[in-house]
């Protein structure tokens, strides 16, 4: 089943005289329990992509469907609320609060979607039970690797139960290893079921995926989907 | 609700000292506003008590001022009032309760090796009526004691207690001018005028000793003025007028020629000073006013600048799936907090200040619960007005940019 479809998307951005087409009529859809991987170099228009999957900025042509709902063309407010029930978000550079603990950072997004204070706790332990950090939760970001801070961020975004988790350059500021290690968290939560989408520029994190789409001046330049996954590049 | 107040207290505490910084110029704001009110409200008391005590229906009448070559000289200069016009109002106006013409003077009174220097008043026995005076301890002097110039003296309670200390003055004598004086009463106390004035610190004695003893006063019968009380309140102005119309008669004085003296009605004067009292309070007020409005663009700056510092945490909490109206209630309530807390430190401290101002100026002070209200919802006031524009400026961030920000 059809999780998200964008068609004929056109993000145009001017600085003065000059009008770069950021994103010139791109069309794809991405299949429950798919993991997909976008990659592109800087220009490519994948980050132009990314935000506009996201909900956080809207394309100036096409429609874009997801769960069912069309939200090309929405209020911000009303973006808000998608965000909030729809996607996960895991940043580059983590994104946590760092006044607040593991599991506030975790509870945030429930706190929006307004979500009883018990439930939330309850919650926000269950997600960060799942990536493996149950005995840091009163811990501060900086009080833990960045490897932890990521699955702090995983946590958060797997919390909510959104059917989509959007990943941008998730391994960016991680080494090998734990890159590694937070690959195999994806493919783990995939393997349950969740449908991703994660943007990157190193094939090596796109090999986990099992499909690629590439970005090219703003335009997709091959689809292509891996038989089987890689687990062990 | 409560999550945004604890995010709220959370941010506020983790900056502590900017916090506190930022509060002050509320606190001294209200505190201010609170003491200042309470000093207003502690001045229109003591009139209030004042007019109770001495009595509005007073009228004063003082000799002209005279003129010489053309220049004027101020009111009370000339000597054109005299003991027989004293006599001719109490003879002839209906509407007066008692007339006491008065000599006075500043004299060193004398008693053992301690002197005090205070103003020796010589009148009738009638100012005691008239002053609303009553004696603590011995009697008034007499008519008779008037009339034949005894030399006798009721003294103030703070001559009283810093002449004599523990013992009872009625019966020792004193020396004013070098002139031996028995005292004969010491009066209850009354306490400050509103504009500051010691009531207690006077002397009186009968009037004919003051003239012919005392002062030696170059010409006999003349008065420096005559203080009259009306039989009430009411008749207050035809008491004026009758007063005004016999001095006129008696000297001679045609239509449409100045009077060569001047009336004064203690109601005008109770009024003048309550008026001055309230325009200082006012005042102040606005001083303060202006502290709490600075105090509030101080909370903005402040909201300003945190709102550029947590930028990322915006757009993370934007992200994440928080309207604008959140993001605004969150830096809203910060704002007020800061103001609120603000507020009711400053009402506390400008309890005590009134108290201190109490203690060690001896000015009465009345915190009114009134002001407290008013200084409270102003604060709040503060922090919604000062920290809208920033709350708002934050729930308009792009999040895209927002969360890119370093």
């Amino acid at each position: 089943m059809n999780l998200l479809s964008v068609r004929d998307i056109v993000k145009i951005y001017r600085t003065g005289d000059v009008e770069l087409r950021a994103l010139d009529g791109v069309s794809f859809s991405v299949d429950q329990g798919e993991f997909v991987s976008i990659m592109g170099h800087s220009g490519s228009g994948k980050s132009t992509m990314m935000n506009i999957l996201g909900c956080l900025d809207t394309p100036d042509e096409g429609s874009y469907v997801l769960d069912g709902k069309e939200v090309a063309a929405l209020s911000r407010d009303e973006l808000a609320d998608i965000r909030n029930a729809k996607i996960g978000f895991v940043f580059q550079g983590f994104n946590l609060l760092p006044r607040a603990t593991a599991l506030e950072n975790v509870e945030l997004p429930l706190i929006y979607a307004n979500v009883p204070s018990r439930e939330r706790r309850r919650r926000s332990k269950e997600a960060l039970d799942r990536v493996g950090l149950a005995d840091r939760m009163e811990h501060r970001p900086n009080q833990m690797s960045g490897g932890q801070q990521q699955r702090v961020a995983i946590a958060r975004a797997l919390v909510g139960g959104t059917p989509l988790i959007l990943a941008d350059e998730p391994t960016g500021n991680l080494d090998s290893k734990t890159s590694e290690e937070i690959m195999a968290l994806f493919v783990a939560l995939n393997d349950e079921g969740k449908t991703i989408v994660l943007v990157t520029h190193e094939p090596d994190v796109a090999a986990y995926s099992g499909r690629t789409l590439m970005f090219r001046d703003g335009r997709i330049l091959s689809d292509e989907r891996r038989a089987g996954r890689v687990r062990n590049p | 609700m409560f999550e945004t107040l604890r995010t709220a207290v959370r941010s506020l505490l983790s900056n502590k000292i900017r916090s506190a910084l930022t509060m002050l110029g509320i606190i001294i704001g209200v505190g201010a506003v609170i003491t200042m009110v309470a000093i207003g409200a502690g001045a229109s008391k003591n009139i209030a008590q004042y007019i109770s005590g001495v009595g509005s229906n007073i009228l004063i009448v003082m000799p002209g001022a005279s003129s010489a070559g053309g220049v004027r000289q101020q009111i009370g200069s000339s000597s054109t009032l005299t003991v027989e016009d004293a006599d001719a109002l109490k003879r002839e106006a209906f509407d007066l309760r008692g007339v006491a013409p008065e000599v006075y003077s500043r004299a060193q009174i004398i008693y053992g090796n301690l002197n005090w220097s205070t103003t020796v008043t010589g009148s009738t026995s009638d100012i005691f009526d008239i002053r609303e005076w009553t004696v603590a301890a011995g009697r008034f002097f007499l008519d008779g004691e008037n009339k034949s110039g005894a030399k006798v003296a009721v003294i103030g309670d703070t001559l009283a207690r810093n002449l004599f200390g523990g013992e009872d003055p009625v019966g020792k004598t004193v020396r004013i001018r070098n002139v031996p004086v028995e005292v004969i009463g010491v009066l209850a106390p009354k306490g400050q005028t509103p504009w500051g004035q010691d009531q207690d610190d006077t002397v009186f004695v009968p009037f004919r000793t003051a003239q012919n003893r005392l002062f030696r006063r170059g010409i006999a019968n003349s008065v420096q003025r005559i203080t009259v009380a009306a039989v009430d309140n009411a008749s207050v102005e035809a008491a004026e007028r009758e007063v005004k119309s016999i001095l006129r008669q008696r000297h001679r004085i045609g239509d449409g020629r100045e009077d060569d003296f001047d009336v004064r009605n203690m109601a005008q004067m109770l009024d003048a000073a309550r008026q001055s009292s309230r325009v200082m309070s006012l005042l102040l007020g606005a001083v303060a006013s202006v502290s709490l409005l600075v105090g509030g663009i101080g909370i903005m700056n402040i909201m300003l600048v945190s709102v550029t510092e947590r930028t990322r945490e915006i757009g993370i909490r934007m992200a994440i799936g928080a309207r604008s109206s959140k993001i605004r209630t969150q830096f809203l309530m910060e704002a007020l907090l800061l103001s609120i807390a603000g507020g009711i430190i400053g009402i506390l401290l400008g309890i005590l200040a009134s108290h201190t101002v109490t203690g060690a100026l001896g000015w009465a002070t009345e915190v009114s619960s009134g002001s407290v209200v008013l200084a409270f919802g102003f604060s709040v006031f503060v922090g919604i007005f000062f920290g809208f524009y920033p709350a708002w400026k934050a729930s308009l961030l792009n999040p895209i940019e927002a969360l890119r920000y370093e």
